[in-house]
């Protein structure tokens, strides 16, 4: 083996450093001139995410530590750890935790599943012409009050459609949005729903870029529809299960506008108060910043630990090209 | 199992048919290539016997059992495909053992056999790599191993060698030829390229335009050809032609031999030389026609030089130039 000397080895650290460091900077074969010119294009953009995506980021991860903080002036005085006691603690919290947990294990594999048969449903019939594609797309830009409005309607106890079809069925009427137990199922129903517009079109998107030929290969090796669904179509998909899970995951624990949209407060006896809206309702209610930013971090660490095991567990799921 | 084909005709949907009736026989053991420009419909040949396509009109015979109607997961054929097809998430020794899986050959027995035909491939010490990790002639291999490795009746290859580069592709068609003897399985070899049609085949069969033109061994097809589509596919360099009244006269470049002026058929200017490996060809211009002709090493020529050249009769083809068939 070749002898190098500790500068030697150095040297090349640094330079392998910089080289990296310019990499991340500029694309390849990009001047000065024309790279100064893209971050100026970036700029807007950057402004914004840095404006209420960033700094928010590091105020709330000062506030939550004020155990002295005036809501008026949003001055800060005495710190300490007592708000993540006082969260962690907190038996309204647990309920909002468990309810939220519901929530994302019921909202999830659903919306994957229902994604999944859909698209698969679409890309056997019609090539996706445009118009399709705007009508499966549609939950997804559709406003959440004007959804939310939409289901009231569907899910009202006497006159809605939900409880006529049950009715057909010689099942009672259900009080959806009033009953406790019934807050939840309504709620994952309606989020469903418009997660579906998303995920049908993320999964097209995947099963177009599956190669046909796979399937005819596995065709000829004696493969029947299932078990070409389970060699080809399943693992060629899995990344983009695997990103749908994912967004899904983070995007329902954060779960909120549509509880407010839907029960215009948190459910009977709390049915429906999740860990956004106990944030909510610390914030704009109780008007005990810290505590609200504390509850916030929680939520954070519990999706970014989620997130983690999901990334792990992805790895060895997962085929990537 | 010798293979039959009777008046298969395919048309994609309301298309003129890319299949016009083909008929023939592909005998048991044997290997025929399917030979043919772009688009005459070899790849589309190919699906109707995998049963990948239902075939507009006529009949696929696999023995005497009619299989025209079967799927193409119950026809237990072996294909490989022209971009390998291979499943990229599983292991090689797993896309080996995949169609005997779908057989619900047992586990232990599929690694075995999937282990033998890796061996007779030469992909042994590759059993554990990803297809991604593979080179192109590696997963060729692969792909045959899978296609084999259920003992198929009949083997399927669409243009298996196009994707390798010059050397690879005369070292794999030696593979495929030794595979395919010591398996002895019935084999369909497309390709586009008449030397590999020639090298490796019992017998050709050339198409042009959904029709069969001609078919027979390559020692045959090269000798008499048919017509003047057969005449020009095959050989390279490519067959002289030469008008001559109704008639159009055809010579392959190497029989056109040099001789004294007295015995000439063509004589001219050469405005052209170059030395392919053993051999001179050189273009030779007559009057209208320009010939090439391949002359052994003895025959010293150069440029500018007038040259006398001559024929045997029997190498010397007559079309007629109207119907463009042999007279
Ligand atoms: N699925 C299809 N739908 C409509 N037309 C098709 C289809 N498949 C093939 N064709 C047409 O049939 C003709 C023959 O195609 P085929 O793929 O059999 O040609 P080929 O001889 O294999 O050519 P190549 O050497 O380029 O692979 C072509 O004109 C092609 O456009
Ligand atoms: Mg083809």
């Amino acid at each position: 083996m070749k002898e190098t000397t500790p500068l030697a080895n150095k040297e090349s650290f640094t330079s392998k450093f910089s080289k990296k460091l310019r990499n991340a900077i500029f694309v390849d074969g990009a001047t000065l001139k024309s790279t100064a010119k893209a971050y100026l294009y970036l700029l807007p953009a950057l402004i914004i995410i840095v404006v209420f995506s960033i700094y928010p980021i590091f105020r709330s991860l000062q506030l939550a530590f004020y155990t002295d903080f005036n809501f008026f002036t949003r001055e800060g005085f005495e710190t300490g750890t007592d708000n993540f006691t006082y969260v962690l603690n907190s038996q309204t919290f647990h309920l909002s935790l468990r309810n939220t947990i519901t929530f994302v294990i019921g909202v999830v594999p659903l919306t994957i599943i229902i994604s999944l048969m859909i698209a698969l449903a679409i890309h056997s019939v019609a090539k996706g012409t445009a118009f399709f594609r705007s009508i499966y797309f549609l939950p997804h830009i559709t406003s959440t009050i004007a959804i939310a409005t939409v289901f009231q309607w569907i899910f009202h106890t006497q006159s809605g459609i939900l409880n006529y079809i049950l009715s057909w069925f010689g099942i009672d009427p259900i009080a959806w949005l009033g009953h406790p137990d019934w807050a939840m199922p309504a709620l994952i129903i309606m989020s469903v729903w418009s997660n579906l517009g998303f995920g049908t079109v993320l999964l097209l998107a995947g099963l177009q870029t599956i190669d046909k030929g796979l399937y005819l290969a596995a065709k000829v090796d004696g493969a029947g529809k299932w078990h070409r669904f389970t060699t080809v179509t399943l693992p060629m998909l899995s990344p983009t299960i695997f990103f749908l899970s994912i967004t899904s995951v983070i995007g329902s624990f954060r779960i909120f506008g549509q509880i407010f949209a839907l029960f215009r407060g948190p459910g009977t006896a709390n049915s429906a108060l999740t860990v956004v809206y106990f944030i909510y309702q610390q914030f704009w209610e109780v008007r005990n910043i810290p505590r609200a930013s504390a509850a916030a971090l929680v939520l954070f660490a519990i999706i970014f630990a989620i997130t983690l095991v999901q990334m792990a567990v992805g790895k060895k799921l997962v085929h990537y090209k | 199992m010798n293979i039959q084909l009777q008046n298969l005709t395919m048309a994609f949907n309301n298309n003129p048919p890319t299949l016009k009736g083909i008929n023939t026989t592909i005998k048991d053991g044997q290997l025929a290539s399917l030979l043919g420009p772009s688009g005459c419909g070899k790849s589309t040949t190919l699906m109707l016997l995998a049963g990948l396509y239902k075939p507009t009109e006529g009949k696929i015979l696999f023995g005497d059992k009619d299989v025209t109607n079967k799927e193409a997961e119950h026809r237990g054929i072996g294909m490989v495909f022209q971009n390998y097809a291979l499943y990229p998430h599983l292991s090689v020794l797993k896309n080996i053992m995949f169609p005997l899986k779908m057989k619900k050959v047992p586990k232990a027995e599929a690694i075995e056999r999937a282990t033998k035909m890796a061996k007779l491939t030469q992909i042994d010490h590759l059993l554990d790599r990803k297809p991604g990790q593979l080179s192109g002639g590696q997963q060729q291999r692969v792909a045959i191993a899978r296609a084999l490795v259920k003992e198929p009746e009949l083997l399927l290859l669409d243009e298996p060698l196009s994707n390798l580069d010059a050397r690879l592709r005369l070292e794999m068609r030696e593979e495929i030829r030794r595979i395919q003897l010591e398996v002895g399985i019935t084999t369909i070899f497309v390709t586009h390229d008449q030397e590999e049609a020639l090298s490796i085949s019992d017998k050709v069969i050339l198409m042009n335009d959904g029709e069969i033109i001609q078919e027979a061994s390559p020692l045959d097809i090269y000798k008499t050809p048919n017509s003047i589509f057969s005449a020009t596919f095959i050989g390279s360099p490519p067959i002289n032609m030469i008008k001559d009244g109704d008639k159009i006269l055809g010579i392959r470049p190497e029989n056109l031999k040099p001789t004294a002026e007295a015995n000439s058929k063509f004589s001219g200017t050469v405005t052209y030389r170059e030395t392919i490996g053993r051999d001179t060809l050189i273009k030779v211009k007559c009057g209208e026609n320009t010939l090439n002709a391949l002359l052994e090493t003895g025959d010293i020529v150069n440029f500018g030089d007038t040259v006398h050249l001559t024929a045997e009769k029997e190498n010397i083809y007559n079309f007629d130039a109207s119907t463009g068939r042999r007279v």
